[in-house]
């Protein structure tokens, strides 16, 4: 049984034009010790759905699920107070923004505390030597001395250890970090992020990672989640993924990547944004941005095959899942960018 | 932790230092206002009966206002140095004894005052923001506006009729019932009777208060309420808020720990702003109610004429409602690390 089992999961926020929906029909599945990372651009719902998880979302908005369970249990059925038991304590999160997250009105020592005096108990010695010890143990510096500052006399990147001492310190079984170095300096990013696979491999716990990084993902992650503007476009082990990208999204987050464009004087990118609430067009919700859409992508959304263990949501997905080659682009140079895209010359998996 | 009393003592040296030039702007504008007010105080102290020249001649000599005005000034602000603001022209003795035998009245009135819109205030701003946009909130926002848009003269008569005239529940006037009496040990009714040990004019003082703080503390209950909400609001949203209820803390938890802590920095600013808001309010209050503080003595006083009083009295009132600000921005350090450090 998979660690957090979430199907189904639709988020849609009450807005002053109506609703809007954020996530839409994304299931995630987070095996023991599994690390797990969802990737997309900003506003593709990767955090929206991981805060639905946590029941951090403001009141506005709407969670529905066809199941969201952690360990077994119903996350939606639990009364508030035993899921409070579960968040912080079995499921505990650090965030984008470290030097924001952190209370300024309290003492690093005494935000640890709190965390641990609510999940663990322990007398004040016993919590205290804890803290100091977790300050340790996430690499910050004289945690005897750190332990009394206040949030404001440290640096983002010391926050953000400070929220991962935080969010280990009763010994969750799943952390999701929600883009945790996207605040930070580069050379400090790495570090974290080491950090963070250490922590996760030593205390075998499992690992949710959202980021926007491929880069990052090709270093951390076994399992990867792809999200498009709320909708998961698809899902594959990294290896495969990096290899035979299914998704036409996919494939152009990967060949933005610095490492793949070697040898090309520009860096490819992908044109436009993600839709928002009042521009989604008809059918594909990536059609405007593909390189492939045909007017059957502008016309009928797509729905993953049953027999596409990466559960792509695309008409054409590319390649096969059993190896076979990505279809060349197209000679295009600028892809995307032409207002008529040329027919997919490759092979149609399904019409 | 020397370093950190240092800091201390230096911040409060600079805000000391700050307060000299608005002292002197005060003690410009009070010697100002008076005299640019119609009348004199030596006709008004005839009265009907009127008096001669020579009389008139010799009384401006004895208070000395035949000198020129800047030589008038500089005798006050010379006096303000050495802690002598004159003598009252009716009562002849020494405005600042009279100041101060009056202002305990006023300071329990405004305490019992800034309490009661406190205790009404904040709960109530903490329960609007929580049920924003609920009834409760709308409730409370539209009270608060009334409360605020409400003229204290007009409020302090529609409650006495109502709970004095019609109910007979409170009194009208006054600080304490006339069968008492009472020694004046630290001039607020309320510890005196009780260092008395007479617990029925405890009571009575207390009785007393009731209407007269809630109408002077109206506005400020208002403002409060108004300045809570917004500030939980923003707060609420804030990312650490987000953290702490990550963290599985209950509601209750995050709400007054984690947000009102950090609410409360705004909110105490606008608290220490009331003191001057409650001094200006007491005139009103104090004169509705026959309250004998320094309100009430200051109508008296401008309406005598009564120069050295008058002055004097707003040269005071400035003085304390600087200091309270002073002590509200070094209460800010104590919640806010951000100052602090």
């Amino acid at each position: 049984m998979a660690l957090l089992d979430i199907a189904g999961l639709s988020v849609r926020f009450q807005t002053n034009s109506g609703l809007f929906t954020a996530v839409e029909n994304v299931d995630i599945q987070v095996d023991h010790g599994d690390v797990l990372s969802i990737v997309g651009e900003s506003g593709s719902g990767k955090s929206v759905s991981m805060l639905a998880t946590m029941g951090l979302l403001p009141w506005t908005a709407q969670v529905s699920a066809e199941r969201m369970a952690f360990d077994g249990q119903d996350l939606q059925r639990l009364s508030s107070r035993q899921r409070r038991r579960i968040v912080g304590g079995e499921m505990s999160m650090i965030f984008q923004e470290p030097m924001s997250s952190l209370n300024p009105c309290f003492t690093v020592g005494t935000q640890i505390d709190e965390m641990i005096k609510q999940h663990k108990g322990g007398s004040r010695r016993e919590r205290h030597e804890r803290a100091l010890e977790l300050l340790a143990q996430v690499g910050i510096p004289d945690p005897a001395r750190r332990i009394k500052a206040y949030p404001h006399q440290l640096s983002g990147g010391m926050s953000q250890r400070v929220m991962i001492a935080m969010a280990i310190s009763c010994d969750p079984r799943l952390l999701i970090a929600d883009e945790p170095t996207t605040a930070l300096d580069v050379t400090i990013q790495a570090q974290i992020l080491e950090l963070l696979l250490k922590l996760q491999e030593e205390k075998g716990m499992a690992l949710i990672l959202i980021t926007h990084d491929m880069g990052v993902v090709a270093e951390t992650a076994k399992q990867v989640i792809v999200q498009y503007a709320g909708r998961q476009v698809e899902q594959q082990e990294v290896k495969s993924l990096f290899a035979h990208p299914r998704h036409p999204y996919t494939e152009a987050l990967l060949s933005a990547l610095p490492e793949r464009a070697a040898g090309q004087s520009r860096l490819p990118t992908i044109p436009g944004v993600v839709p928002g609430q009042h521009d989604r067009p008809t059918g594909c919700l990536f059609n405007p941005r593909c390189r492939y859409a045909t007017d059957h992508c502008r016309e009928v959304e797509p729905v993953a095959a049953p027999d596409d263990p990466a559960r792509t949501l695309c008409h054409y997905p590319l390649g096969r899942p059993d190896g076979e080659a990505s279809p060349e682009p197209s000679a295009d140079p600028s892809p995307g960018v032409s207002p008529e895209p040329s027919s997919p010359s490759r092979p149609e998996v399904r019409p | 932790m020397t370093s950190q009393t240092l800091t201390m003592f230096k911040f409060i040296l600079v805000k000391l230092a700050q307060l000299v030039p608005t002292f002197i702007g005060v003690t410009i504008v009070a010697f100002a206002f008076i005299r640019l007010l119609p009348g004199d105080p030596i006709l008004l102290m005839a009265g009907e009966r009127g008096i001669s020249a020579e009389r008139y001649a010799q009384l401006q000599a004895q208070f000395g206002f035949d000198r020129p005005l800047p030589v008038q000034y500089w005798e006050f602000l010379k006096g303000l140095l050495h802690g002598d603001l004159g003598n009252s022209l009716v009562t002849h003795s020494p405005v600042v004894g009279e100041f101060f035998s009056r202002f305990p009245a006023t300071m329990e009135l405004s305490l019992f005052a800034l309490a009661f819109a406190v205790i009404i205030g904040l709960p109530a701003g903490v329960l609007a923001a929580i049920r924003r946009g609920k009834t409760l909130d709308h409730t409370v926002v539209g009270i608060s506006l009334t409360g605020y848009s409400m003229p204290i003269f007009w409020w302090g008569l529609l409650l006495i009729m109502f709970f004095s005239g019609t109910l007979g529940w409170t009194p009208v006037s006054g600080r304490i019932s006339f069968m008492y009496f009472i020694e004046p040990v630290t001039g607020f009714m309320t510890i005196d009777t009780l260092l008395a040990g007479d617990w029925g004019a405890f009571l009575s003082a207390l009785h007393h208060l009731i209407l007269p703080a809630i109408v002077l503390g109206t506005i400020p209950l208002a403002v409060i309420a108004r300045q809570t909400r917004s500030s939980m609001l923003e707060v609420l949203g804030e990312d650490y808020v987000r953290t702490a209820r990550a963290k599985g803390l209950s509601s209750y938890r995050v709400i007054m720990v984690h947000t009102l802590r950090n609410a409360l920095i705004s909110v105490v600013t606008v608290i220490g702003l009331q003191v001057g808001l409650l001094l200006a309010g007491a005139i009103l209050t104090e004169t509705i109610f026959s309250w004998p503080g320094i309100g009430k003595w200051m109508i008296d006083a401008i309406s005598r004429r009564d120069y050295p009083s008058v002055q004097g009295g707003l040269v005071l009132i400035a003085f304390i409602v600087m200091i309270v600000n002073l002590l509200v921005d070094l209460a800010y350090g104590v919640i806010n690390p951000r100052i602090r450090h």
